[in-house]
């Protein structure tokens, strides 16, 4: 078969046996697939799958502060414990099992390194308020991380406490607002300029932040128009929030005509650097005027998100906004270094602290192995692949699918609109479902908010041409099915996964956020 | 490069394939004075062993909890993690896996987010828990804006006995929006001056108990007082262990529940990732951040779980949304679950006896020190205590002997003038034989 041999997957729709949802079983497992129980719906109401010490108190001391009523929380024997968990994760797409090709998302490849040396117990088992000198090497890591970020960037400071990326989002304008309040201008200074292709947190935090929100126009090519930029640039400015590369895939060509329109405003220039991934090692955001910028280092730097978190987002600051980083950050005193928590210990504005300790030390000790493992010259490369990755996708499936914007190249992330599905009776979500049938995590859908049914497409740079010519080849096929009508095997779908089609309406409109016993159950629980 | 699988070979046939003669194609939209060539000043590609090497070299540099007599805690506690928890997390499926925005293959992400809600509703002693926000820090600021949009009204009025950092974290937020904050001033037992406080305006009372002090304290008049104003009680937690032995927020009147749940299944890690937990009552159900997973059927009837709820959110709400909040600790609310799971309702209470018992002991073997004095009257497993030195002197010179002996308060607010108190913490971690080397220690610097 030449198929496989070129794309490595040969199985066309007919080669597939008669589809298996047809016949269920008995007990409702598929094969290896078991249904899995809650853990509430068990016998564990009174076990438990740890071997504690008998305590000597019986906690009498505490009066009536003792809880008395029970809880409701079943336990479960070791061995029973790994089964349900082992046997949930079985239900879950993974990064370690395919492509993840959600755009804006960023999933690459985690490096067990990364996990190994987060676990070393120097890092792992040590207290935010031990003693400065017990921590030294903890400190020395923030510090080398903050000298890799700066350095990357090409802007003189960074905060590292925010904890994610829209808690980055949150730290940058906090620090603008911190500026303009020491200027004076924060009583004149009220708006924040958005396009309307920013991720949905950029309006949320200005917003968050107390600032409105203006929208700024989108040219037809997906990018900030610069002139309505400028007829609503003004004195009562105080922010302009540009994603860059942004997130229709595409760098912002004019980019140093807005920092600079920006800064003859008197606004600042916040970037969300959450595609940092597409063009680290060859731009320096620092290069391009920004003043503030978000970077995930679960994305750009790898650390695993875990089914959404946790993350982390330091942000990079110009030298306008230094002065106004947020406690605390730490000093290299020449002999040794420093953790600096309260801002009035240094010469400092700091806008307050963010967080009740230092950030996600975890997330750092990733990010540092990630970037050490590649180095300068592995970063760059990072970039030129992940590029590469995102334009052989939008170049191998722009015949039969339609680019949102079909001239010149893309960034990280290949975006398509649903003008290739008119007349088919396929919508965007149809087509995702479908996906997953072919053992395909799908796109990301209906964002960006601009293009009408979009699908992103981002590959990321840890993926090999054989995964990606895999990727593509189901996506052909799939295209190709689409359009010869047959509408059966996406509306129905996904067949083959753990479960079909959820009803998303019907969780929203009555939720059902907990378990609770049954009426007339006797169990321990509420 | 290791984590690249391009081949030179690879890269030639794909820019061949798109119609580019080189990378440099790809970036055409760059502006020429912002391209750089050649490589930044770091250094370059390094092997594994070689990362290995430079990583624990800093590793090393740092005493760890695990290796001597250990007393910190103050929003931070050392607990005992089966080896099962760490080892399930990092499981491909459940490390390696996305916020689940396609549920049809994350039923595995979303049933242990709906298991982790339930265990943290019932813990809380609340009708619903969210799927968790980065840490209790910042579980306490959103609960202050949840209460101002409930309640229309626009002050927090925060207890003295609320952990310093939290005090400030919350503040860092609910200024920017213009919420005022009336923090009391720090206080062991310092739940009379939190009732005398309130008044119309107050949107919300903020109380933490077990305090920051260590004072177990049943919060039920200050719920009611609270709501007889019209306020809202929010509880601080930060030693969830706490809540299986003691009377839960819930059962005392709270409204909402901010607490830090690294007890449960998470390491110290520095200060982070933690995991916040966020429980409320139903009915203000669509006021409150961050994400939730739910119930509902598949297109057979099957049950299933998905995210919901999602019209509170950013992506949908954008400049109207509860938060900017887009992800939650995911992987921290896995660790707390299946720990949670291990334990079960009998182990919990165990391991809460357990760690009352531990520092029980410990008051008891430095309150029979000269010179010292034991602020908390009942506490769960941390207390104050005032030692007739300065107390960061103390604990830098009992760690320069690797005795790590607490968290002198004047680290976390050190304006408040309480540089002579001293915060203990024991946990089920804690060893007979550490509590009699902490006290001979502590004893021999105090007459020192």
């Amino acid at each position: 078969m030449s198929t496989m041999n070129t794309v490595g997957r040969p199985t066309t729709p007919n080669a597939l046996p008669d589809n298996d949802y047809k016949h269920p079983t008995l007990t409702g497992a598929r094969g290896l697939l078991q249904d899995e129980a809650l853990i509430f719906e068990g016998d564990g109401w009174n076990k438990t799958g740890v071997d504690l010490p008998k305590p000597s108190t019986d906690g009498s001391d505490l009066g009536d502060l003792v809880r008395k009523d029970p809880i409701g929380l079943p336990g479960l024997s070791e061995p029973e414990a790994m089964r349900h968990y082992v046997r949930l994760s079985q239900k879950n797409h993974a990064i370690d099992l395919a492509i993840y090709p959600l755009g804006s998302c960023t999933m690459k490849h985690n490096p067990r390194l990364n996990e190994k040396m987060a676990r070393l117990p120097g890092f792992s088992d040590i207290h935010p308020l031990q003693p400065q000198s017990t921590v030294q090497g903890a400190l020395e890591l923030m510090d080398q991380l903050a000298h890799w970020l700066k350095t990357l960037t090409g802007m003189p400071a960074v905060a590292l406490s925010p904890k994610a990326g829209a808690h980055g989002e949150l730290c940058g304008l906090m620090a603008i607002r911190a500026a303009h309040e020491a200027k004076g201008e924060h009583e004149q200074r009220r708006k924040v300029l958005v396009p309307t292709s920013a991720h949905g947190t950029n309006p949320a935090t200005a917003a968050f932040v107390g600032y409105s929100v203006v929208e700024v126009a989108q040219t037809d090519d997906g990018r900030v128009d610069v002139a309505d930029l400028a007829a609503k640039l003004g004195p009562d400015v105080a922010a302009i929030m540009v994603t860059n590369p942004n997130t229709c895939g595409l760098f912002e060509r004019d980019i140093l005509e807005i920092s600079r329109l920006t800064h003859e405003a008197g606004a600042y220039f916040y970037c969300d650097g959450a595609n940092f991934n597409a063009i680290v090692g060859r731009v320096r955001p620092g290069d391009l005027g920004v003043d503030a910028m978000h970077i995930n280092l679960h994305k750009t730097f790898s650390t695993p998100h875990g089914g959404g978190g946790p993350g982390a987002g330091p942000v990079v600051l110009s030298e306008a906004l230094a002065p106004f980083a947020p406690a605390p950050w730490v000093v290299n005193t020449g002999d040794g270094y420093k953790l600096v928590e309260r801002e009035e210990d240094e010469a400092a504005q700091a806008f307050g602290r963010l967080c009740a300790f230092q950030g996600q030390m975890g997330m750092y000790v990733r990010a540092l192995s990630y970037m050490m493992s590649h180095g300068s010259d592995g970063l760059r490369q990072v970039a030129e692949d992940a590029v590469l990755n995102a334009n052989y996708i939008k170049a191998r499936l722009e015949d039969l699918m339609s680019p949102a914007f079909p001239e010149g190249p893309c960034m990280h992330e290949a975006l398509f609109d649903d003008e290739w599905l008119k007349g088919t009776d396929i919508t965007t979500l149809d087509f995702a479902k479908a996906m997953i049938d072919e053992g395909f995590h799908p796109m990301t859908m209906y964002f960006p908010l601009v293009v009408h049914g979009a699908m992103l497409i981002e590959p990321t740079e840890t993926e090999s041409k054989q995964e990606l010519d895999r990727f593509i080849h189901a996506m052909r096929l799939l295209a190709e099915a689409a359009k010869a009508g047959e509408v059966e095997r996406f509306k129905g779908a996904p067949f083959h996964a753990p479960l079909r089609r959820l009803d998303e309406t019907r969780a929203a409109r009555a939720p059902r956020l907990r378990w609770s016993a049954p009426e007339g159950s006797n169990i321990a629980a509420e | 490069m290791r984590y690249l699988p391009l081949t030179p070979d690879d890269r030639d046939a794909m820019l061949a394939a798109i119609g580019a003669k080189s990378i440099d194609d790809l970036f055409v939209d760059v502006p020429q004075a912002a391209r750089r060539d050649g490589f930044v000043d770091l250094p370059r590609v390094a092997g594994e062993l070689e990362v290995e090497r430079a990583l624990s070299a800093m590793a090393g540099k740092n005493a760890t909890a695990g290796t001597v007599p250990f007393f910190c805690g103050a929003g931070a506690y050392k607990h005992h993690v089966p080896a099962t928890v760490d080892h399930v997390i990092q499981r491909s499926e459940f490390l390696t896996s996305y916020t689940p925005y396609q549920p049809e293959i994350a039923q595995g992400t979303l049933q242990y987010l709906y298991e982790f809600q339930t265990q943290v509703a019932n813990l809380t002693g609340m009708e619903v828990a969210n799927a968790s926000l980065y840490d209790g820090s910042t579980a306490m600021a959103e609960g202050v804006l949840m209460a101002t949009r409930v309640t229309r009204r626009n002050k927090a009025v925060i207890s003295g006995g609320v952990h310093p950092h939290y005090v400030k974290a919350t503040e860092t937020v609910v200024h920017a929006v213009g919420v005022e904050t009336e923090a009391l001033t720090a206080a062991v037992d310092a739940e009379d001056a939190v009732i005398a406080a309130i008044d119309k305006n107050t949107a919300c009372v903020v109380v933490q108990t077990p305090n920051v002090f260590g004072t177990a304290t049943d919060v039920t008049k200050i719920a009611e007082a609270a709501h007889a104003a019209g306020a809202l009680l929010i509880v601080v937690v930060t030693e969830a262990v706490s809540m299986g032995l003691l009377k839960s927020p819930g059962e005392m009147g709270a409204d909402i529940v901010a607490a830090e749940g690294q007890s449960i299944g998470n390491a110290l890690n520095f200060g982070g990732p933690y995991i916040g937990l966020f429980a409320t009552r139903e009915k203000l159900l669509r006021q409150t951040p961050g994400r939730y997973c739910g119930e509902t059927v598949d297109a057979d009837g099957r049950r299933g779980f998905v995210l919901t709820l999602s019209t509170r959110e950013q992506h949908i709400r954008r400049d109207k949304a509860t938060s900017n909040i887009c992800t939650n600790s995911g992987l921290c609310c896995l660790a707390f679950s299946i720990h949670m799971s291990l334990l079960g309702e009998t182990g919990l209470r165990q391991m809460a006896l357990l760690n009352h018992e531990k520092a029980v002991a410990t008051r008891d073997a430095l309150a029979a020190i000269p010179g010292v004095e034991i602020l908390t009257p009942r506490f769960f497993n941390e207390f104050a205590v005032k030692l007739p030195k300065n107390a960061a002197d103390v604990v830098q010179t009992l760690a320069d002997h690797h005795i790590l002996a607490g968290v002198p308060y004047s680290r976390l607010a050190p304006e408040a003038g309480l540089d002579d108190v001293l915060l203990v913490a024991a946990t089920e971690t804690t060893l007979d034989a550490d509590i009699k080397i902490l006290a001979a220690s502590l004893a021999k610097v105090l007459a020192a």
